[in-house]
C-alpha cells in the first residue's frame, strides 16, 4: 500500500491516471499527446503507476495499452474510509438508542 | 474506434487453484461476490449464470463459457438478461507469480453503445478487493453496501 500512496503523490501521475479515467486503453504515445510531458517523463511515471498496480497494461498485437486499475483505491476505501463511516453510523445509532432510553418513560407505540 | 475495454488487476496471497475455485463454485462465491453465485460446469459452450441468492433468486447475468483452463485462464460472455443481444466478454487470467497469485479480469468487447461498461465499471473493484480479502483472511466484504452487483440496475 505505501507504492499505492507514493504513486498518488505526485501531481503528474494523478493527472496521467485523470487522462486514462477520461480515455481507458492509452498507448504511450497517445498518452504523451494528451500531456505537457516529455515521453521519458511519462515512460518514468507510467513505471511507477504501474508498480504501484494502478495501472494495469495489456498487449493488443504490438501496442501495449494502459489502463487504470482501480483495485487498489478501493482497497483504501475499504480500509480507510469505509470502516470509520461504519463507526460512525454506530455512534449515531448507540446515541439514538441512549436518547430513546433516557427520554421515553412509556413504552414505545 | 474507441477502446473501452476494462481491465482490473489485484495481486493475491493465494494459489491458482484456489482462485479458479472462487470464481467458479457457487459456495465461495456467496461470501465474497455479496450473496451472488456463478453456476456453470464451466465446460466450453456450456451456458453459465450470475444469480443473486436471495429470494426470490434473480439471473443477473448470462452467458456462455468461450474458453476454459482450468486454474488459469477463464473466458465468458456477459449479457444481462433482459437484453441478450447485448453481449460482451470478460476474460479471467491467474498467473502464479512466486508466492503470489496475479489475477487480471478484462471486460471488453462492448457493444456499440452498450450501457454495460458503465453499469460494471461500479462493481468490478468491488468484487475484486472482496475476493483478496476473502482468499486471504477468510472474510468477503460487504459488497452489497451502496449499490447492485455487476449485472444489475447501477449506472
Amino acid at each position: 500500500m505505501n507504492a499505492v500512496f507514493k504513486a498518488l503523490a505526485d501531481e503528474s501521475r494523478r493527472k496521467l491516471l485523470d487522462e486514462l479515467h477520461q480515455n481507458n486503453g492509452q498507448t504511450l504515445t497517445q498518452l504523451c499527446g494528451g500531456l505537457d510531458m516529455t515521453r521519458q517523463a511519462v515512460t518514468k511515471h507510467l513505471g511507477l503507476l504501474e508498480a504501484a498496480n494502478l495501472v494495469a497494461t495489456a498487449w493488443r498485437g504490438r501496442e501495449k495499452l494502459h489502463y487504470l486499475n482501480p483495485v487498489p483505491l478501493h482497497e483504501i476505501y475499504e480500509r480507510w474510509i469505509h470502516k470509520y463511516e461504519r463507526q460512525h453510523l454506530q455512534v449515531l445509532s448507540d446515541l439514538k438508542k441512549g436518547l430513546e432510553d433516557t427520554n421515553q418513560p412509556s413504552k414505545k407505540p | 474506434m474507441k477502446n473501452s475495454d476494462l481491465v482490473y488487476v489485484t495481486f493475491i496471497r493465494t494459489t491458482p487453484e484456489k482462485v479458479w475455485a472462487a470464481i467458479t463454485q457457487p459456495e465461495f462465491a456467496g461470501k465474497y461476490w455479496g450473496n451472488s453465485a456463478n453456476i456453470s460446469d464451466w465446460k466450453k459452450g456450456s451456458p453459465w449464470r450470475h444469480v443473486h441468492t436471495g429470494t426470490p433468486e434473480t439471473v443477473r447475468v448470462v452467458g456462455e463459457v468461450v474458453e476454459s483452463t482450468p486454474p488459469t485462464r477463464l473466458v465468458l460472455t456477459w449479457a444481462d438478461p433482459a437484453a441478450p443481444v447485448d453481449v460482451s466478454r470478460v476474460t479471467y487470467e491467474i498467473e502464479a507469480i512466486e508466492d503470489l497469485v496475479k489475477l487480471t479480469v478484462t471486460h471488453g468487447e462492448f457493444q456499440e453503445g452498450s450501457p454495460m461498461a458503465g453499469k460494471v465499471s461500479w462493481g468490478w473493484p468491488r468484487v475484486l478487493s472482496s475476493l483478496k480479502s476473502f482468499l486471504e483472511t477468510g472474510k468477503g466484504l460487504n459488497i452489497q453496501a451502496g449499490g447492485g452487483g455487476c449485472g444489475s440496475k447501477q449506472g
